[in-house]
């Protein structure tokens, strides 16, 4: 069958591989992007801002509400949006050479 | 105390004593219920990868909540305060971590074990008895605080007890219980321990916040408000009787060992700045080295998640990469939601129970998870008894899941890797499960051993050091193996051992040091900069790790794989492409291995 070797030609091409791994990578560094800059943020912001960041909320630290309570739904947040993005990804991977 | 034989029975708590008993009796009788359906060697190693999603996040979940998130948390939050918060905010989103750069491609490529995955994408059986080195180091160094965990819960419910006698009991018990029941067993028990460490971590929490005040109150108190410190004991427990629903949150007087308010509940306080007050730095110069050994901490434990052997074994019983996906999404929330809790226990507990401040070991604030909800004796009665029972179940399903969880993966490798791949490939399955029962006699004997030397280290502390071990040896290879295929063999196995043996050799260092074996003392006052990359060697170890790698494959660059485009593609194509399969008959008929 010519059409499945064309097919095995695309899957097994150079652009089809960079591009696979190009996008997989970016949209994984976008989602890391975000949880480092919070994750690695907060000690900086304890060290140039300490005042601010001992902030009283409802006997909390402002910090300590920040890492012990709202940074867990946070991420929640962004592995939501990873597995929603990559699964549509891949199906999108699939369909372009299997269509 | 009486010289009778039994002694270690007084001042046992029946319904502590009677509640742990059952948790211990169901683990052992499901065990031993579902070893009689696990058959094949296939079962024992993956549970013949058909576990649904919601079992599989829950039993992931149960072996990762171990005795260091149940009991160490807390103990440690109470012990240091603020600095310790870190620990469960990335022991929880180290996950994601694995999720956005490692679990799919992983489970895209199938192979049992980390070992197979390094002999898989390196065409090297050598490679793989390398990599099942650090299965071992890093399982030791993880089995250590699970039995702290439990030498401490033993020597609380039975208080004349010594701490290596709960060691030995509770060791040789799940040992028992893995021998016999392999993985698929554990799958079912673990997931069932998920819901109840979940339960005997929020129902004590609950009831304590509904009688001493919030989370957000306990911490309010910790203002640096002076106690007007009652000299007798009494009345303090008379004050604790006062009816707490006024707006005034009950607070004991911290004993002297006990760090001060703001010292405790600001950021860079006791944990991270020790090694700078040891060397008798002033606060303003030691904040730099604090602010190093944060960010040191945060990456061991974030790359060291990614990095853990026996999680990513789980990876492999989804059915497809689509369910390993929606394992990981379940597995942050429920791990989440759970790490909510474990701090709350420990800023109560320093206010109420700041007598252990003063103790060490199995009798320090380690304990804090457990003691505390007895507190509400005083009040209730038989209640405080009854929570504190269902706190040291907790317990136990935590060190017991871990610990089996570790075992099944380090006697995997020894069973799986060292006899069935190197040192008897003709095997027949049934050789295979009589070494998979002495392997882990065997281990279980080790884990026993190690665990009753580090009573005095604290069980979270010892964790993080386990993720440092495999943040600088599984992270970097796994990463890297799966996003750059200039990697050679030789690249990847030089940077996994460079990396990964300096965390372990730091590692074993600062425990002789804090156990006392040897004695650096004087040298750390002298340079606190080493003694805290020593302590926290991520901010380096794992760049080394990355760093050797890139240099010597560059250098080795004609040994990549000849097939490596191939291997990328099953690493990163689509599932529903059908590579793997390609791929295996193409190698079968090439290679001939």
């Amino acid at each position: 069958m010519p059409h499945s070797t064309d097919r095995a030609d695309t899957i097994h091409s150079e652009a089809f591989l960079a591009s696979l791994m190009r996008r997989q990578l970016r949209l994984s560094i976008a989602c890391a992007a975000a949880f480092l800059v919070a994750l690695l943020g907060l000690p900086l912001a304890n060290y140039f801002a300490p005042a601010l960041m001992a902030t009283r909320v409802g006997g909390f630290t402002l910090t300590w509400l920040i890492v012990g309570v709202l940074f867990f739904p946070y991420v929640w947040l962004i592995s939501g949006i990873f597995i929603k993005r990559s699964l549509k990804l891949e199906a999108d991977e699939a369909k372009e050479v299997l269509k | 105390m009486s010289a009778l034989p039994l002694a270690f029975l007084g001042g046992v708590d029946p319904w502590i004593f009677a509640l742990s008993l059952i948790t211990v009796g169901l683990t052992i009788y499901m065990g031993f219920r579902s070893a009689k359906s696990s058959k094949t060697a296939g079962d024992f190693f993956v549970a013949g990868r058909s576990v649904s999603v919601g079992w599989n996040a829950s039993a992931i979940s149960g072996e990762y909540l171990s005795a260091a998130s149940f009991m160490g948390i807390a103990g440690m939050v109470m012990a240091v305060g603020y600095d310790a918060l870190w620990y469960p905010v990335c022991y929880a989103c180290g996950y994601l971590f694995l999720l956005l750069f490692i679990a799919g491609p992983l489970r895209r490529f199938g192979a049992y074990t980390i070992p197979d995955f390094a002999e898989g994408r390196y065409d090297s059986p050598v490679f793989r008895k390398i990599a099942v080195c650090f299965v071992l180091f890093i399982g030791f160094f993880y089995t250590m605080p699970q039995m702290k965990g439990a030498g401490t819960t033993l020597a609380y419910i039975f208080p004349g007890l010594p701490y290596w006698v709960g060691v030995a009991v509770v060791g040789a018990v799940i040992t028992l219980n893995v021998a016999l029941g392999g993985m698929k067993g554990i799958t079912l028990v673990q997931a069932m321990q998920y819901w109840l460490k979940l339960f005997a971590i929020t129902v004590p929490v609950f009831v304590l916040m509904a009688v001493f005040g919030g989370y957000g109150s306990n911490l309010g108190v910790n203002d640096g408000r002076v106690l007007t410190a009652p000299a007798i004991s009494s009345s303090v427990e008379a004050s604790l009787l006062a009816p707490a629903a006024s707006s005034e949150i009950v607070r004991k007087p911290l004993g002297e060992k006990a760090p001060a308010d703001a010292a405790w509940i600001s950021p860079f306080g006791p944990l991270t700045t020790k090694a700078a007050k040891a060397a008798g730095l002033t606060p303003e110069q030691s904040k730099p080295y604090s602010l190093l050994y944060t960010y040191s901490l945060i990456i061991a434990l974030v790359c060291g998640t990614a990095g853990l052997p026996h999680i990513l074994v789980r990876f492999y019983t989804n059915p497809d990469g689509v369910a390993a996906k929606r394992t990981t999404m379940w597995v942050m929330i429920l791990i989440g939601v759970f790490y909510v809790f474990p701090p709350v226990l420990g800023v109560i507990g320093r206010n109420l129970l700041p007598e252990l401040y003063a103790a060490t070991g199995a009798k320090g604030t380690d304990k804090v998870v457990l003691e505390l909800p007895r507190i509400l004796h005083e009040h209730y009665g038989v209640w405080g008894s009854i929570l504190s029972g269902v706190a040291c179940a907790g317990a136990f399903a935590a060190f017991m899941s871990t610990f089996s969880g570790l075992l099944v993966s380090m006697t995997g490798a020894v069973a799986h890797d060292v006899y069935g791949r190197m040192l008897r490939p003709n095997a027949t399955p049934e050789q295979r499960m009589r070494m998979f029962k002495f392997a882990a006699i065997g281990i279980g004997g080790v884990s026993v051993i190690l665990g009753s030397q580090v009573e005095q280290l604290q069980i979270n502390f010892m964790v993080g050091q386990a993720f440092a071990i495999a943040a600088a040896s599984y992270f970097p290879l796994l990463f890297m193996s799966v996003w750059w295929r200039g990697m050679t063999m030789k690249g990847a196995a030089t940077g996994m051992l460079g990396g990964g043996i300096a965390a372990l050799l730091c590692m074993t260092l600062i425990n002789l040091n804090d156990l006392k074996m040897i004695d650096l003392k004087a040298f750390w006052a002298g340079h606190p900069l080493l003694r805290i990359l020593c302590e926290q060697p991520a901010i380096w170890s794992v760049p080394l790790a990355i760093g050797l790698m890139i240099v010597v494959s560059k250098a080795t660059s004609k040994d990549i794989p000849k097939d490596i485009r191939m291997k990328m593609l099953v690493l990163h194509a689509p599932e529903q492409l059908g590579l793997k399969n390609e791929y295996i008959q193409e190698h079968q008929a090439g290679a001939g291995h």
